[in-house]
């Protein structure tokens, strides 16, 4: 389980986080939705660790990670697989040497071992042996987050981050994304923190939902609860409203 | 007036410092990270051979056209005090003393250097550096210290080549085309080069190849966002380096002198 308490973060002089309350419940999928700038992706990073805040506590089964530093936070790090919003594969390497980096990087398991991982994961996003020895600006966007995909779910993770898995993408591969977000949690139950502004096809694979507004968490809940919220900014997003988007 | 721009001056100088300081303890934290587990030999070596390997033409061609420049020019100035025998010694000194090291220095810094930031700032903006700390690999480990220690082990190298290179380069001049003895040449550099001018050479390439690699490496990993960011960070690159390595020229030289 995750607990964000109180975390409030400040870049350039102007707040992006003031005070968020969240808790992401284990084995659940809890996606934050906000308009683009709303600090979505920063909340993220102070979840990864990739950024300090000014304020707060993120515990991970009770463990600060605002405070922890170099192996205990490589530890903590280390039960973490992310989806990051590009994709973020090293684009020196094959699909099938991206897939199998972290294997390489922190188990021991012999090659063999490592191609049969790899290409079960390859195959659980849907993606077959043509695309191994691709390298990644020879793929579709949406083949990119497929292989992002199974990267990140390489090394059967607790929690999974999803940073605006399917921005850029067209809605059939929207909804295949979410369908394969949806089918890897299904077998793999693994704790899922998705950041998105994809409304309402984020719906399809979240558990709760929590709105980010102006720095600070105005409503969470189910999906059927979010999309009844009464609060105006809510209701607002969820229409796509344009004086709201200008907000 | 005046107290306006003294302030901003101070504050440039304060930037300046910071970011000083703020290199010197990345460059600090690479050169930690060479002694601690895992060790990545494969990343040394693809680093050797694109910093290396890929340089070496480069090398060669800067080397022998500098060589036979320094020796035509030589030629006709040691020709005016009779002095045409002192070609050799003339053409290896200022080879093994400066402009090796140097030019080495700067051709490294156009050709590997930029491609460093360049590399390294689109890996940040891209989000693939922030993807290797999330699985819990040290990016400075695994993408700078390489890079520093190739550069470290690359650079004195190419010197070295790009000094013998030169030497050929001005025999070729002096000796087939002008008419200097061979015998005259290679005794003038057997009697006037050191010890002392080829050890300066060697901490010189040391200096400069740390220095390219890591204000390379510097630039690219505190890249600013987007295109324009890498762009710029590249562009800086190339002209620090170029400037630091020529005010290092200056106060190692004064030091072996």
């Amino acid at each position: 389980m995750i607990q964000i308490i109180d975390l409030a973060c400040s870049l350039n002089g102007q707040v992006v986080l003031d005070g968020i309350h969240l808790t992401v419940p284990r084995g659940q999928i809890t996606v934050i939705i906000g308009k683009s700038g709303a600090g979505k992706s920063v909340l993220l990073k102070h979840v990864l660790g990739l950024m300090r805040p000014d304020r707060g506590q993120i515990l991970v089964d009770g463990v600060d990670l605002t405070r922890a530093r170099g192996r205990r936070l490589q530890e903590i790090r280390r039960r973490f697989g992310v989806l990051f919003q590009g994709g973020a594969l090293f684009d020196s390497l094959t699909v099938f040497d991206n897939v199998a980096f972290p294997l390489r990087e922190k188990t021991d398991l012999a090659e063999e071992e490592i191609g049969e991982r790899v290409r079960y994961r390859l195959s659980q996003v849907r993606l077959g042996q043509e695309v191994e020895e691709k390298y990644p600006d020879e793929l579709s966007g949406g083949m990119k987050k497929r292989v992002a995909l199974a990267r990140a779910l390489i090394q059967e993770p607790e929690i999974v981050l999803f940073d605006e898995p399917v921005a850029g993408l067209d809605p059939p591969m929207t909804n295949t994304i979410f369908h394969l977000i949806a089918r890897t949690h299904q077998e793999n139950q693994y704790t899922g923190l998705v950041v998105s502004h994809d409304i309402p096809a984020v719906f399809q694979v979240a558990h709760f939902v929590a709105m980010l507004h102006r720095g600070r968490i105005i409503a969470w809940g189910a999906p059927a609860e979010i999309q009844n919220h009464e609060d105006a900014a809510v209701q607002s997003f969820l229409r796509g409203e344009v004086n709201f988007l200008a907000d | 007036m005046v107290g306006r721009l003294l302030r901003s001056m101070g504050r440039a100088v304060l930037d300046w410092l910071g970011a000083l300081g703020h290199a010197t303890l990345f460059l600090l934290e690479a050169l930690r990270q060479a002694f601690l587990p895992p060790y990545r030999f494969r990343r040394l070596l693809e680093e050797i051979h694109f910093i290396g390997w890929k340089s070496g033409l480069i090398i060669l061609l800067t080397a022998a056209f500098t060589g036979m420049v320094l020796g035509l020019q030589g030629y006709y100035t040691l020709r005016k005090y009779g002095s045409e025998s002192a070609l050799g010694s003339a053409v290896a000194l200022s080879l093994i003393r400066e402009l090796g090291p140097v030019l080495t220095a700067l051709m490294v810094s156009g050709r590997a250097g930029s491609a460093i930031t360049a590399k390294i700032g689109i890996m940040r903006i891209s989000e693939q550096l922030d993807a290797l700390e999330s699985m819990a690999v040290n990016p400075v480990q695994y993408v700078v210290t390489p890079k520093l220690v190739a550069g470290l082990i690359c650079v004195p190298l190419l010197t070295a080549i790009f000094d013998v290179v030169g030497i050929l380069g001005g025999y070729v001049v002096g000796v087939w085309l002008l008419g200097v003895g061979s015998g005259v040449y290679f005794s003038g550099i057997s009697q006037s080069v050191v010890a002392l001018d080829v050890n300066g050479g060697v901490v010189k390439s040391l200096v400069f190849g740390l220095t390219v690699i890591t204000v390379s490496c510097y630039k690219g990993y505190f890249t600013p966002r987007g295109a324009e960011g890498v762009s710029r960070a590249t562009t800086e690159a190339v002209v620090s380096s170029a400037v630091l390595v020529l005010a290092w020229d200056y106060v190692l030289t004064s030091f072996f002198m």
